[in-house]
């Protein structure tokens, strides 16, 4: 056999600048409003490890028994190697649907497997669903702030997004049909309402049941379409179970996203997205033409995983870890938060939303709080238009309660050095020391110390 | 020759540097030369002493890298290094010993003052702010002493913006400066040797100012190479960028930015270290002069060789 040669260069040759305004004349309009930021870069010092990032939002796998996770694989590669290892079809295997059927069940839902896709995770759905509705300069109304790994998404699809307010009881749907008829005076009609009613990525908020019906209303009667991301929606740590607007509606006119990353692992990029059949056939099609089908292997991983009966069982022991979790984050910024922040008590899910005095600049924080190594994700990623400035997203399911504690109190240490500079600045006397609070208070968006 | 590329480090700037980095070590490999590529951690003199590269190319932008600290330790184990040495990176890296070092020459730098937080924390120099708006006028720019890529840099366009614009600036360093605002063209003069490369001119497309996400975004701000100038502003502009470059002592290479306003050109800060990335300045005003990136890391390491051949 011939000897293949040696490779001479590690990576591709970096393009000079002459080059790279060839290619700048070949950029779709589209890549125009691809934005990177500061902020990206900045989170490149997040990954050094004695940082402590509350930034990032990843489940925790540290809990998954690896023998269960070696026997499912073994049973796979002895079984069904040459299926697993094959393409399989666009739409998802029957048997992952089946699987599916059993999530949405446990929130009482209970769709036509039909109505369903397999997509590489929930982000793929996002996509999918953009590219089937989405036309430049299309309207999509969306949350405030609102999932920061939905914006690029809509924005590569050239959508204008319009953000409508939330407060504790999520998105404010008064101000929504606001919003509608302003934009109905103008001719324009919103392509979707993208919402993340249960437990809020970034906010923690959940919508209420008044608000579920008000919003499910609005779309029947104005024909639009909501897309419900639910990727949390089982990891519940207090409070009621909430019906998802996907019941609520019955699926005519709501869409409904989920995922296997929160209830079992990212890394499979296992999700769905269940739709109304006119859409759902160009979702199909638009799916096939991105990737064709969702890894197989991983779909006979949920398959096997599923068969074991334990998947609740599981869900179950994270809603325990993510509830102490919650509970030490809630605590610990009690302790350590000046007097004049607010931060949302999440009832489930992972994420906490923080709102500072507004002379503080989140992202300027973020310098200072690396040097003190810890990361939080600053509020302007959850919009569109430069607001969110003054808050702040904190992760509490992917790091243990000790890093919570000192994770929260090392960024309120700068936030302290910042309050105490600014009252100096202006000679507005410092506030008092946080106060200790020992009422639990599970209403979100109050003032710190208001018991 | 063996080539330590050192890059990354824990500088805020840590991303560009590491892109700046990755692109040298691509152009020195093309060169023929052995690459060592370093991301600055704990372990640098340690790995230096074990693998005795021939010539470190210092890639870090920022505090620690482009301050003085890692090239204090190059001249130390004595290695040989790109760009200035550490005396005046240290200079360059701090805008008021800049200034200062630029004013002692008799160059035009926009108006200052500079304070440190104990000032604010300790000794009530809030009482002091008034008459300095007074003096400077509004808008003033607020900015971090040391810090790159304009992080932190924040305008106030009134009195009651002056406090949020100072918080947000001593995020990033305990020393900040009020400057005049001087209204003009962005221009950027890289000088590699003593020799000044074409000048560049910034032109944000869109966006009220030229901040960190125009400065590395492809498609957020045109470069013109060279820039349009009469041949008068020509002669003012590489006049002053030279000036600066030699009053801080840069040596090698480095980057003098500057505001050329209706009175002629004010110098703002010179970069020890300028970003080398896909959308740095300084490879596009070599471009412009007829040398590919290649040549101009061939040039680089050449100049920290033979210094007296400069």
């Amino acid at each position: 056999m011939a000897e293949v040669p040696e490779p001479t260069h590690r990576r591709r040759s970096h393009a000079g600048t002459r080059d790279l305004e060839r290619y700048a004349g070949l950029f779709a309009e589209r890549t125009g409003v691809m934005r990177s930021s500061a902020m990206r870069d900045l989170m490149a010092i997040t990954a050094r490890p004695e940082v402590i990032s509350l930034a990032g939002g990843l489940p925790d796998t540290s809990t998954f028994p690896p023998q269960s996770f070696a026997a499912q694989m073994t049973r796979i590669a002895q079984e069904s190697a040459a299926k697993a290892l094959q393409y399989g079809p666009t739409e998802g295997f029957e048997e992952t649907k089946d699987c599916i059927l059993e999530v949405m069940g446990a929130e009482g839902m209970l769709p036509d497997p039909d109505d369903i896709i397999v997509t590489t995770g929930g982000q793929q759905a996002i996509d999918l669903v953009c590219k089937t509705l989405i036309d430049p300069g299309d309207v999509v109304i969306c949350e405030a702030p609102t999932y920061p790994g939905a914006i690029p998404t809509l924005c590569s699809y050239q959508a204008d997004v319009v953000q409508v307010e939330c407060d504790e009881d999520g998105m404010q749907v008064e101000l929504l049909e606001q919003l509608l008829a302003e934009l109905r005076a103008e001719g324009r009609r919103p392509k979707f309402i993208y919402s993340v009613p249960s437990f809020q990525n970034p906010a923690g908020v959940t919508m209420s049941l008044q608000r579920r019906h008000r919003l499910v209303e609005l779309a029947r009667a104005q024909e639009l379409l909501v897309v419900e991301d639910n990727p949390y929606g089982l990891l519940r740590y207090g409070g009621e179970p909430m019906p998802p607007l996907y019941q609520l509606d019955g699926g005519d006119f709501v869409i409904y996203l989920g995922t296997f990353s929160k209830i079992l692992s990212p890394g499979i990029r296992l999700g769905w997205a269940v739709a109304p059949p006119p859409v759902m056939e160009k979702i199909v099609l638009g799916k096939q033409a991105a990737d064709l089908c969702t890894s197989t292997l991983t779909q006979y991983f949920v398959r096997e995983y599923f068969a074991e009966r334990r998947w609740q069982r599981y869900v179950d022991d994270l809603v325990e870890i993510y509830r102490r979790r919650r509970d030490t984050m809630v605590e610990a910024l009690r302790d350590n938060f000046p007097a004049e922040a607010t931060w949302t008590e999440p009832e489930g899910g992972l994420f906490i939303w923080a709102t500072l005095p507004d002379y503080i600049d989140t992202s300027d924080l973020l310098a200072k709080a690396l040097r003190a190594d810890v990361a939080f994700v600053p509020g302007q990623a959850a919009y569109v238009d430069g607001r969110g400035s003054h808050s702040m997203r904190l992760n509490f399911s992917g790091v243990n309660e000790e890093e919570i504690r000192e994770g929260v109190r090392r960024i309120g240490k700068v936030i302290a050095e910042q309050v105490e500079l600014y009252g100096a600045l202006t000679g507005e006397q410092p506030p008092p020391e946080p106060r200790q609070e020992s009422a639990p208070n599970v209403l979100p968006f109050r003032k710190a110390g208001e018991a | 020759m063996k080539v330590a590329v050192l890059k990354g480090g824990r500088s805020l700037e840590r991303g560009v540097s590491l892109r700046s980095g990755a692109r040298v070590e691509d152009a020195l490999e093309r060169l023929g030369h052995k690459v060592l590529p370093i991301d600055v951690g704990p372990d640098l003199v340690t790995r230096l002493i074990a693998e005795r590269p021939d010539l470190a190319f210092v890639a870090m932008h920022g505090v620690g890298g482009e301050d003085g600290t890692v090239q204090e330790l190059l001249e130390i184990l004595g290695i040989p290094f790109t760009g200035p040495s550490a005396a005046a990176c240290a200079r360059c890296m701090d805008k008021v010993q800049a200034k200062d070092a630029i004013e002692d020459a008799n160059l035009p730098t926009p108006h200052w003052f500079a304070f440190n937080q104990t000032a604010f924390r300790e000794f009530g120099a809030a009482d002091a702010l008034g008459r300095l708006e007074e003096t400077l006028g509004f808008p003033l720019v607020v900015k971090p002493s040391r810090g790159g890529s304009s992080l932190g840099v924040r305008f106030a366009r009134n009195p009651a913006e002056v406090p949020q614009a100072l918080v947000s600036a001593f995020s990033y360093d305990d020393r900040v400066l009020l400057e005049r605002f001087v209204d003009g063209r962005e221009l950027a003069v890289s000088i590699l040797g003593d020799e000044p490369l074409p000048v560049v001119e910034a032109i944000l497309l869109g966006g009220d100012r030229y901040d960190f996400e125009a400065r590395y975004e492809i498609g957020r701000t045109r470069f013109d190479v060279p820039a349009d100038l009469t041949a008068e502003e020509h002669h003012a502009v590489i006049d002053a960028a030279l000036g600066t470059y030699r009053a801080l002592g840069c040596t090698g290479f480095a980057r003098v930015d500057l505001i050329l306003g209706a009175d002629g050109p004010w110098l703002l800060e010179a970069n020890a270290i300028p970003g080398l990335t896909d959308t740095s300045l300084l490879p596009q005003a070599a471009e412009a002069a007829g040398l590919s990136f290649e040549q101009l890391v061939d040039r680089i390491l050449d100049l920290a060789l033979k210094p007296a051949a400069a």
